[in-house]
């Protein structure tokens, strides 16, 4: 809460009153003459580490990996580290060069994990993720990208063979289409399935009713 | 359900093998009501007399939506569901859940926690080995093993219950540690276990190792290379049959592991009875394992300070434990509230299984029931 009640950077700089108007809401005096000394952006840091719950944050992530693809790839690369595990939010039109290169120059050659997850509020709904392992590097990243709803991602079947089932399901539950799969279908759910279960609009007992109906033979699968 | 011509145009119909005597391919159906599919589990062969010209596998029979389930229920109430997808070995299920919540939450298990969590992971890894050396035997013809090692994991079962109660779903592990101390006797009675189970392990090698109907049905029987393992992201003692020596227990040390001695069993064909050998070596050192637990087990608390009300900070987190079948991995999203906002399960036997098709192409159909067995599949974690 003392976050919010802090004044903003801008505001600090041209306006004194507007940092005396913080000590009001926390009366340790070192902090306000450290504040109208220092530059804004360390008053800004320096009331942040009390507020926050103790525990890790998440940070940029700095490595030789990071540096190299950035070089590469140019900007739409995010890299970030939390609780150990570090992964790249990189933007849609990267991929799939992007996975390409962490599988033939980085040794990356596991693909350990290929998923969603649905954001309905947000412009971009889903987060697609890859999980990747070097067995060489004994490293696990991920790899993230946003996509609105209806837009597809590229398929990389042709990078890891494992991808072709692991896609067809984040298709099922989702409802994400994967360009250039070889069979993109259901896989968990019946083909004639409307609807995908893990989208946050889908209720937990809702069901297709008329695949149940027709199918099994019975008012209701509950 | 689905007419089974739908699913001929995926089979690569394309180029057609020459057949013998110019007979015409066949289209059958294996499963899903088949013993040794193991569970529901209902694959498309197309063959030629008896060879495999090419395998579609229908799933999703066991579909019952556990990740959609975990978005409704708070982080300890989904708990005893993971137990429920590799019900053969449920503790490691919930130890790979509890450790990925505890990560997020930023605890960590106390030392004796750890142990218990070790000793009994290890124990269903015997369990689940047996299981699996009992069916995938008998789906071949030897009837015996699936007597002595069903008679054998009775007394893990029975472990099981005098801990916790269950004998299968377990729901051994809570988040931050052990609901339960060890009852009275726990490690003697382990040691007198593993006392009673190494002879036997022999017992079954001696009826398979060099038998010579065993022999001539797994040798060379589903061939995969180490290549085409880390393609499909085979993991587990099928990708250590293959010759690639990477065990999570050691590459990436969770719970207690990196206090013991142990050896990474590996293959070098890839074949079926590879597969056989690895499992078997994987046993001795799981006693290895809890031996050296059971000698060193700490004194102390089982469970963590963690909060009454589970609410892990707003963050994603990935966690990943060798399983029996392999990399079993959950990825875990919080918002910030009770509940887990994602709860991604990534199971070994529905990557495992992807890798049948390229096994068993080529070969007789018989092998195929050597191969579904050989990879260790269990339908409730690839159907989830």
């Amino acid at each position: 809460m003392a976050d919010e009640t802090k004044p903003t950077p801008g505001s600090g700089t041209s306006q004194p009153t507007g940092a005396s108007s913080s000590p009001a809401n926390t009366p340790s005096s070192p902090v306000t003459t450290s504040s109208s000394s220092t530059p804004p952006a360390a008053t800004a840091a320096a009331p942040a580490p009390p507020a926050k719950p103790t525990g890790p944050v998440p940070g940029p992530w700095e490595s030789p990996l990071v540096d190299k693809l950035r070089r590469r790839h140019g900007s739409g690369i995010e890299a970030t580290t939390y609780l150990g595990q570090s992964y790249f939010v990189v933007d849609r039109s990267l991929l799939p060069d992007f996975l390409r290169v962490l599988r033939d120059e980085e040794a990356f050659d596991y693909c350990v994990d290929i998923t969603a997850v649905h954001y309905p509020t947000r412009e971009k709904q889903f987060e697609v993720l890859w999980i990747l392992y070097s067995f060489e590097r004994n490293e696990r990243i991920r790899v993230k990208t946003m996509i609105a709803d209806g837009e597809s991602v590229p398929s990389v079947t042709p990078i890891w063979a494992t991808a072709n089932w692991l896609e067809r399901e984040a298709f099922d539950m989702f409802g994400i289409k994967f360009d250039g799969h070889p069979d993109l279908k259901r896989i968990l759910l019946p083909d004639g399935w409307k609807g995908h279960p893990l989208r946050k609009d889908y209720g937990i007992i809702q069901q297709d009713n008329e695949w149940v109906q027709i199918n099994l033979g019975i008012e209701s699968g509950q | 359900m689905t007419d089974p011509t739908t699913y001929i145009s995926h089979l690569e119909l394309g180029e057609r093998d020459e057949t013998f005597l110019d007979s015409n391919e066949l289209i059958i159906n294996m499963g899903p009501q088949h013993p040794a599919t193991h569970g529901v589990l209902r694959v498309i062969l197309k063959l030629d007399g008896e060879k495999v010209l090419g395998t579609e596998c229908v799933i999703g029979y066991l579909h019952r939506g556990v990740e959609k389930i975990a978005e409704h229920r708070t982080y300890a109430m989904f708990n005893p569901y993971v137990d429920r997808m590799d019900y053969v070995a449920a503790v490691s299920n919930g130890l790979g859940y509890c450790e990925a919540v505890e990560k997020l939450l930023n605890v960590e298990a106390p030392p004796r926690a750890n142990y218990v969590r070790v000793i009994l992971t290890e124990l269903n890894r015997l369990a689940s080995h047996q299981l699996w050396l009992g069916t995938h035997a008998l789906d071949i013809g030897a009837i015996t093993p699936l007597f002595y090692t069903f008679r054998d994991r009775e007394e893990i079962l029975k472990i099981f219950e005098k801990y916790c109660g269950a004998r299968l779903t377990t729901h051994a592990f809570r988040i931050g540690g052990c609901l339960y101390e060890t009852y009275d006797g726990f490690e003697r009675e382990v040691k007198k276990f593993l006392d009673f189970l190494e002879p036997k392990i022999d017992e079954y090698e001696e009826l398979l190792t060099t038998n010579r109907i065993w022999v001539e049905r797994t040798k060379g029987v589903g061939r995969i290379s180490a290549a085409d393992c880390k393609s499909l992201g085979v993991t587990g003692p099928v990708l250590r049959a293959s010759g690639v020596k990477w065990d999570l227990r050691k590459a990436q040390p969770y719970a207690a592991y990196s206090d013991f001695e142990f050896d990474i069993p590996t293959g070098e064909n890839g074949d079926t009875y590879d597969r056989y050998l690895v499992r078997m070596a994987e046993m001795r050192q799981s006693v290895r394992i809890i031996r050296q637990a059971v000698d060193r087990i700490p004194e102390g608390p089982i469970m963590a300070k963690i909060p009454k009300v589970i609410k892990p900070p707003v963050g994603e987190i990935y966690h990943s434990i060798e399983a029996p079948k392999g990399e079993l991995g959950y990825f875990v999203v919080s918002d910030g509230s009770t509940q887990p906002y994602r709860v991604r399960v990534r199971p070994p036997s529905f990557v495992n299984l992807q890798a049948l098709d390229l096994m068993v192409h080529g070969q007789l159909v018989a092998d195929v029931i050597a191969v579904i067995g050989t990879l260790d599949i269990v339908l409730g974690e690839v159907d989830r």
